[in-house]
């Protein structure tokens, strides 16, 4: 394999960071697939079993890595449209970066109602008196 | 080096027995790279709509992941649409998932002995995940106790 050459290749700005968060929370979604797989494959053990280990998933701290889960996956996919269209239309190269932006909109708006209804049991069983 | 003359006396150049193997193209072409290409942007479509309306079902519908037991999974089993979504969803999402990971071993795996174990062990837990997973949703049994 080649050594690192003495200059950089990396670019910073939007296309570089864009890039790099593509690939933390793909490998952070790859990792939590495998666990995820295990967990659920308790269903053919038995119900008892199962439910203790989605058990996990109601704890409030779980509860909220969960969100953090939902972010990563919409950050991958909407990355991934963004790509595709870098990479099939005509226009994408030159629009990369406004469409970081728009991305980075619709991720606000698809994560911030995701946090809401996934966090309001644990929310309301922490502070609330329902 | 032998014959280096002709019949008449004249120097030959020898035929060559085999082509030199030319620089950086030690194996033979394939398009296994174009094809682990298109189908990272393939799968990543079907997975979108996948991906997305499992989360939305698992963790925002009906109170979320506060409702899930194995009770919830099994009404979800008793039908083969949700069995066959979940199937497409665990092949698709393994596959483009150790797909991402072998380019990232490629990425910054510098020696050849890291990068052979480090993807031997990406395949064998694809390997697993795959089979355990497609096991569990043909297998599944709704008059399970215990």
């Amino acid at each position: 394999m080649p050594k690192a050459p003495a200059g950089t290749l990396y670019r910073g700005r939007e296309g570089m960071w864009s890039w790099v968060a593509h690939r933390i929370t793909g490998v952070l979604v790859f990792f939590f697939l495998f666990a995820h797989v295990l967990d659920t494959a308790l269903i053919r053990v038995s119900p008892t079993s199962y439910d203790k280990v989605i058990g996990t998933y109601k704890n409030p701290i779980v509860n909220v890595m969960e969100v953090g889960l939902v972010a990563a996956v919409v950050y991958h996919a909407l990355n991934g449209i963004r790509i595709m269209l870098i990479d099939f239309w005509e226009k994408g190269p030159r629009y990369q970066k406004q469409m970081l932006y728009v991305e980075l909109a619709l991720f606000v708006i698809l994560v911030v109602p995701d946090a809401y209804f996934s966090l309001e049991h644990t929310v309301r069983t922490i502070f609330g008196s329902t | 080096m032998t014959a280096t003359v002709d019949g008449a006396g004249r120097p030959v150049i020898e035929a060559p027995r085999s082509r030199a193997p030319r620089p950086g193209r030690a194996r033979a072409r394939s398009n296994f790279e174009l094809y682990a290409w298109v189908f990272m942007r393939v799968s990543g479509l079907a997975l979108i709509v996948l991906v997305f309306g499992h989360l939305f079902i698992m963790n925002v519908l009906d109170g979320g992941v506060q409702r899930i037991n194995w009770g919830f999974v099994a009404g979800r089993y008793a039908s083969p649409f949700w069995r066959l979504w979940d199937l497409t969803m665990l092949l698709l999402a393994e596959l483009h998932g150790t797909n991402g990971l072998r380019t990232v071993i490629n990425d910054y795996a510098e020696r050849p002995q890291s990068r052979f174990w480090l993807k031997m062990m990406l395949y064998t837990s694809a390997f697993l995940v795959v089979t355990l997973g497609t096991l569990v949703i043909f297998t599944f049994d709704p008059n399970i106790s215990g």
